[in-house]
């Protein structure tokens, strides 16, 4: 009988928990939906940010991988999702800028369906050649790609990825028209880019710096304004001679559209603090990441982001006539 | 050879670490008993279990699933010998004499000789891979688009041309699954195609679900269909270790069976089934008193187990070094693989020393973790065949179900996969089988993705195909195993070896 009384008194104190009302947020963990699949740039940098916030908001972070589309598939739920903040998602360049173009019957915009939380960390672009292609440098390059535009041929990772947005923007820029040559990945593409097959490709800095590294593919520049401090050989594009060329495939937390204000600003604190703790920035940096200053870290700033991002890629990515995969 | 050592130490410091040695025993428990289990293989097996194993690190996943496989090829032998029903496809010969052995009182023997044949086998099979992985995989420097293309095609057409039963019908079987594989966004274009409107289909299908749903789903339906009554089993189990006379007689065997199954096993195709018949008919040729074969004579079990663990680990071969599946078990590897975003292909030992060594080194260790688990385990096993099946076979489709779920959680999937399962059966009864339609599947999206690659770099020539002397060579070859295959004496044995 003992026992029984002690039941009902955890009971009822469970019960009498559950009733109080004005808990403040977050009271049960959070899903983060991440639109690609586990493993890759965008998954691993919501996990290493995602472990810090959850210590610093009492509340586990939960990361649902929710891949297809380019990421439209898993961004589409998350706009859909209920706006009580206990459905994120990590949005980036490819789901956030290049989508509108890309896709004729996306379901959201990204522009108004969303609360922007703040920018997560941006990933450096290079351009890659083979090892034995011709040119040394990018001066050289541009004046060889001019020069022998029908031999020329460019990898990408697939309609809508980040190495095909980003190298036709490079290719635009140029005004060159290579042959582009699609693999379903950056692994692949890679691939045949190191068995010389292909000339050249852009990508993402944790996807290249191994090879670049170790020998098997030659970087010509990087898209920042600073050196990385992961590959401090490589020129930025203003050393290189084509100073127009900026870019970097961001990366940034987003709430469905009536997310309550101080929910979201609960998050935007969180993510801040997370990328200003030692362990999870050195774990940032060491992928090459590029995190942002503060004041680029707040809503206001990732909403002008998104607006300039659609506005400058529509133009680009409509005139290469692909459509999103 | 200095470099082979180098290679080995790095392989066995990779699957002893203690993640890798703890999924190597898991696989290899799980596949002795699916191996023992009649009805559940490890094709069904390892389909279903692709979901976990998504969340593991490749190697680790790749050790877990190859253990199920040559686990399997173990406790097949166990159910043939002591139930009288082959657990595998590649056990049906040790039924022949490993269970009179049984009847005889001497199923400990038999089961012991099996196991120790199987080591054996086991262990030169893992240093012939070891071996020739490197040689093969140089010819990685050769290939670009158009040699892929050309090699994806030879292995469509072995996949044609070994599959049992008629040519027609694997043909047929095959070009359905390519078809299956177009499904989804253009690779250039991002258009979509074959998706009817739904946009789940605009990545295509997914492999898991077409797997799970053409080996899971569809054996459990043909199990059912046969009226369930679950067989005697021989529990006196005997002394387990052979005598030095039963050593002795069957060491030949057990050599010659090994020898067999090494080079059947290499073939692309699925050579490796093939070995424990032809082991069997080598040791009836050459023994004294071939009356004796049948009524449980040890070479009988010796020689084709060693034959069937050797080319269980030689099918490794062409998967590792050329990233062609030999049978629908390897097809689902290269799913596994792909999924970990690592393309099966000659450039897999170079780049990914670990993965390949890791798992070469992980199959010796599993065979000896085999020979442990086997041998003092029989009681377990025996125990374990007495499981209901009117339990077994729901929590298998649940499972299932919960698996494809978990993968994308899209309810679509698994209704998708339970029609694969009805149609897989359906396709059955009229004696299609649906190993070709998987190896189409997963060779298409290759072969598609190789020949527009290849037709974009040549700007649309198909000159490349014919004039490098690579994928000349293997065209050459696609051509010769069809036009054999055609040969009517050939086409006749082939319809022998299907009745047998």
């Amino acid at each position: 009988m003992k026992h029984m009384q002690w039941v009902a008194l955890v009971v009822i104190a469970f019960f009498w928990a559950g009733s109080a009302k004005a808990q403040p947020y977050p009271s049960r963990p959070i899903t983060e939906i991440v639109p690609f699949a586990a493993g890759g740039p965008t998954d691993v940098i919501a996990r290493i940010t995602g472990e810090y916030m959850s210590k610093l908001l009492g509340q586990q972070i939960v990361i649902e991988n929710v891949k297809g589309a380019g990421g439209t598939t898993g961004i589409t739920r998350g706009a859909q999702a209920t706006p009580d903040g206990y459905t994120i998602m990590m949005g980036h360049m490819g789901t956030h800028a290049a989508a509108p173009a890309l896709y004729p019957k996306l379901k959201y915009d990204p522009n108004k369906d969303f609360e922007p939380i703040g920018l997560a960390v941006g990933t450096p672009i290079l351009v890659v050649v083979k090892k034995d292609f011709p040119a040394k440098d990018l001066k050289e390059f541009i004046a060889y790609a001019k020069a022998n535009q029908a031999k020329l041929n460019e990898a990408h990772a697939g309609v809508g990825s980040v190495s095909f947005t980003t190298c036709s923007l490079f290719d635009s820029q140029l005004g060159i028209k290579p042959a582009k040559v699609a693999y379903p990945g950056a692994g692949p593409a890679l691939n045949d880019l190191m068995g010389g097959q292909v000339d050249y490709m852009c990508d993402q800095i944790v996807n290249v710096a191994e090879q670049i590294k170790g020998g098997k593919i030659r970087a010509l520049a990087i898209a920042t304004a600073q050196r990385s401090p992961a590959l401090p050989d490589v020129p930025t594009t203003k050393e290189a001679g084509l100073p127009d060329f900026q870019v970097s495939a961001w990366n940034a937390l987003f709430a469905p559209k009536g997310t309550p204000k101080e929910v979201v600003a609960k998050l935007n604190d969180a993510l801040a603090k997370s990328l200003d703790d030692p362990a999870t920035k050195k774990r940032l940096l060491d992928l090459g990441g590029i995190l942002p200053d503060p004041p680029e870290r707040t809503p206001d700033s990732l909403a002008r982001l998104v607006k300039k991002e659609v506005e400058r890629w529509t133009p680009i990515l409509k005139a290469t006539g692909a459509v999103g995969e | 050879m200095g470099e082979l050592f180098d290679n080995l130490r790095l392989g066995f410091a990779t699957a002893l670490s203690l993640v890798n040695l703890a999924l190597c025993l898991g696989g290899c428990m799980i596949g002795t008993l699916i191996g023992v289990l009649p009805g559940i293989g490890p094709i069904a097996t390892i389909a279903m279990l692709l979901p976990i194993t998504f969340n593991l690190e490749p190697t680790g996943a790749l050790i877990l699933l190859a253990g199920i496989y040559y686990g399997a090829q173990y406790g097949g032998s166990t159910a043939a010998i002591l139930v009288n029903i082959p657990g595998e496809a590649t056990s049906v010969v040790t039924v022949l004499d490993g269970h009179p052995m049984a009847r005889q009182g001497r199923a400990g023997v038999a089961l012991g000789i099996a196991a120790i044949g199987s080591f054996i086998a086991g262990t030169i099979g893992t240093l012939v891979v070891a071996g020739l992985g490197v040689p093969l995989s140089e010819v990685a420097l050769w290939f670009g688009p158009p040699e892929y293309f050309s090699l994806m095609l030879l292995g469509l057409s072995l996949a044609v041309v070994l599959a049992q039963g008629s040519l027609l019908k694997a043909g047929a079987m095959v070009l359905l699954g390519l078809l299956l594989s177009t499904i989804g966004a253009d690779l250039e274009t991002g258009q979509d195609r074959l998706t009817f409107g739904f946009d789940d289909l605009s990545d295509g299908l997914d492999f898991a679900v077409l797997a799970m749903g053409l080996f899971g789903f569809a054996e459990v339906l043909r199990n059912l269909e046969g009226s369930e009554h679950q067989p005697k089993i021989e529990s006196r189990i005997g002394r387990l270790l052979p005598s030095r006379a039963d050593f002795k007689q069957a060491l030949g065997p057990i050599l010659r069976g090994t020898g067999l199954g090494t080079v059947l096993g290499i073939l692309p195709g699925n050579g490796a089934v093939l070995a424990p018949f032809a082991s069997y008919a080598l040791e009836k040729r050459l023994a004294d008193e071939p009356s004796r074969f049948g009524k449980g004579a040890i070479e009988g079990v010796a020689g084709p187990e060693a034959a069937n663990n050797a080319g269980a680990q030689t099918a490794f071969i062409p998967l590792l070094t050329l990233g062609i599946p030999p049978n629908a078990v390897m097809a689902l590897m290269v799913g596994a693989m792909t999924i970990h975003g690592i393309i099966p292909g000659p450039q897999v030992i170079t780049n990914r020393p670990d993965l390949f060594w890791g798992m070469v080194a992980s199959m010796w260790i599993g065979n000896v973790a085999l020979l442990a688990i086997n041998l003092p385990l029989v009681g377990l096993w025996v125990r374990l065949l007495r499981v209901p099946y009117r339990l077994m076979f729901p929590a298998i489709l649940v499972f299932c179900c919960i698996g494809i779920y978990s993968l994308n959680n899209r309810p679509g999937d698994v209704l998708l996969m339970a029609g694969f399962g009805l149609a897989a059966h359906c396709l059955y009864k009229f004696g299609f089988e649906p190993a070709p339609l998987l190896l189409g599947f997963v060779l298409g999206r290759l072969l598609e993705e190789k020949l527009r690659q290849a037709l974009v770099l040549s700007r649309g020539s198909f000159l490349p195909f014919v004039a490098r002397p690579v994928s000349c060579a293997l065209l050459l070859v696609a051509l010769v195993v069809i036009i054999v295959a055609l040969l009517p004496s050939v086409s006749k044995k082939r319809a022998e070896v299907s009745l047998s």
